[in-house]
């Protein structure tokens, strides 16, 4: 396949250029996080750490880390670093009440994340010639926006979809003969088996690739899609903390996805020491925002594990590749594309006044995530008709909808019934094998 | 007036009645009557026994939601078309009833039935009223 780039002079930059670039844009980066970010600032005094001391990309590790709890700390605008009235836009983690992040955008800061869409996109082989359905959700949620500005970029015909509605998305795809599909791989899926039901071959769609993420998948899961749409399947990383979709992106190699790294700074930590580990090593990845300016962050905690490599890539780009993340180093799941953390579940059960015991239990059935909870009654819940339980149930299970944005299947189970391992209770049994 | 009604919350797993039952022979409880209202997941157990503190106290130990509820228990004749006399019963009162279920008994030529309402008493005011027969526990432990 012939390559292509969006910015070639920056994609397939040699190593040591890229080095010098991220040195320069860090060391301006640390400069106005220092000046304009007071919270952030407490934090490299508490280490005793000067804007000064970073005099290039090598002194990263001596910064502090952000973490998600700091980014709650900080809720809403407490990392921001410029004004208010310079920013164009925000974009919010999805679902989460208490843990709501909102990121903040300039121009400049727009721009640069949809050059990286634009780079995914190109990286698949798309031009502007070609026609690009986004069916990602539009709105707080990242997917829509990223993948739209980028298809905007290269001069792809943009199909604003937004996810949902099934029938009307495959009326556009045949119709308008869409050639890029970008949604999570899980609505993919979906519609790869919408299409066969309603008779059509792979063959018959005019898709040649899709740029799917914002939810764990597997290869096989990727096959699957690659089968029934007749595509060829990239995956795409990104975290609204970082901007969204694009921070990483697959080339036609499938070997890794390559991150953009003259915008966002990796690196890979011990999740228990905060160390550094060499290239290659199975670790926590950490991003810098090099060139952001409105909600730059420095050494964000992704909890994502992952490995980076540096080795050469066929694709010509220089950039380095990250691995598809492998687990986590904290307890969230990612259900249906939404972030869910078990001490959310934990939270409405004692608010609707449950005891906090209780399992989640996810597989996937035909790509799509069920997420059953189990909770333990107390005598006093108990009613002895079975329309009183049912609609106990459902009312816990709606509870949880507005705190985690899906629908959760509630089961009340009997006290003592949730298996606990060394007394304590085993919280998540997640058998979708997704790492 | 009413009698208690065991009421058992049980997970469709194997095994559970076999040692819900078991722990109520262990414990000479004799069992009168039993309904079971089921889901896929769970199911409730209603049960009329000889000895509710001895149930009780041995499916506590055993870990199990109890609860002990107050029905109607009204004696029928055993014949045809005496259960929908008594129906009939709540319904002109304009009672409306949860469930119900019915027993025989080995002596007496009679059937029994339970039912649950939400008003005890106006129930069985009505059925006295009827001309039926309310039981109490204090029956139960003696049929």
């Amino acid at each position: 396949m012939e390559q292509r780039y969006y910015q070639p002079e920056i994609e397939t930059m040699p190593v040591e250029e890229i080095k010098k670039l991220q040195s320069e844009k860090l060391v301006k980066q640390v400069r106005h996080v220092y000046d304009h970010v007071p919270y952030y600032r407490a934090l490299m005094e508490e280490r005793g750490v000067k804007p000064e001391d970073i005099k290039g990309i090598e002194d990263i590790a001596r910064l502090p880390f952000l973490t998600k709890a700091d980014l709650r700390e900080a809720y809403p605008t407490g990392l921001l670093a410029v004004p208010q009235k310079d920013c164009v836009r925000i974009h919010s983690t999805s679902g989460t009440t208490g843990r709501r992040v909102v990121a903040f955008y300039t121009q400049h800061d727009v721009d640069l994340w949809e050059d990286c869409c634009a780079r995914a996109i190109m990286a698949t082989g798309c031009t502007d010639e070609d026609v690009c359905q986004v069916a990602y959700g539009y709105g707080l949620f990242t997917g829509g926006s990223g993948l739209h500005g980028g298809s905007h970029k290269v001069g792809c015909l943009t199909l604003p979809m937004s996810s949902g509605n099934t029938e009307r998305q495959i009326q556009f795809m045949m119709d308008l003969g869409a050639t890029l599909l970008c949604c999570t791989p899980s609505y993919a899926a979906y519609l790869g088996e919408s299409l066969k039901e309603m008779g059509y071959k792979p063959e018959d769609n005019k898709l040649k690739a899709g740029i799917f993420g914002a939810e764990p998948w597997t290869e096989e899961m990727r096959r699957g899609i690659e089968a029934s749409l007749g595509i060829k399947a990239y995956d795409i990383y990104g975290l609204t903390e970082t901007s969204g979709p694009g921070v990483a992106f697959e080339c036609s190699e499938q070997k890794g996805m390559h991150i953009n790294e003259d915008h966002f700074y990796a690196e890979i930590i011990d999740p228990d020491t905060g160390e550094v580990l060499p290239e290659g090593s199975k670790g926590e990845l950490v991003f810098t925002s090099l060139d952001k300016e409105a909600f730059p962050l420095l050494r964000y905690r992704t909890r994502d594990i992952c490995v980076l490599t540096r080795e050469p890539c066929a694709c010509g780009r220089t950039h380095i590749r990250m691995s598809k993340p492998m687990g986590r180093s904290d307890d969230m799941l990612i259900i249906r594309g939404v972030n869910v953390f078990p001490s959310q579940i934990e939270t409405v059960l004692l608010k609707e006044g449950y005891s906090p015991n209780y399992q989640i239990v996810l597989d996937r059935v035909n790509n799509n995530d069920t997420f059953d909870v189990n909770v333990e009654m107390n005598p006093d819940q108990f009613v002895d008709t079975v329309g009183g339980l049912t609609k106990q149930e459902k009312a816990l299970a709606a509870a949880m909808k507005t705190m985690l944005g899906i629908n959760p299947t509630v089961h009340l189970v009997s006290p003592k019934s949730i298996v606990r391992s060394e007394g304590k209770a085993v919280r998540v049994i997640d058998k979708r094998k997704l790492f | 007036m009413a009698i208690n009604q065991l009421t058992v919350f049980v997970e469709n797993k194997q095994g559970a009645l076999v040692q819900i039952t078991e722990a109520l022979a262990a414990v000479n409880v004799d069992i009168r009557a039993l309904s079971i209202a089921d889901t896929q997941e769970f199911g409730i157990l209603r049960l009329i026994v000889n000895n509710n503190e001895a149930a009780t106290a041995a499916l506590n130990d055993l870990g199990y939601i109890i609860k002990n509820i107050d029905v109607v228990g009204v004696k029928i004749g055993d014949a045809p078309g005496k259960l929908s006399k008594a129906l009939d019963v709540l319904d002109k009162s304009g009672i409306n009833m949860e469930y119900l279920y019915a027993f025989l008994t080995r002596t007496e030529k009679h059937a029994y039935v339970v039912i649950r309402v939400a008003d005890n008493e106006a129930a069985e005011a009505a059925f006295t009223a009827a001309g039926f027969h309310i039981i109490t526990d204090a029956d139960v432990a003696k049929l």
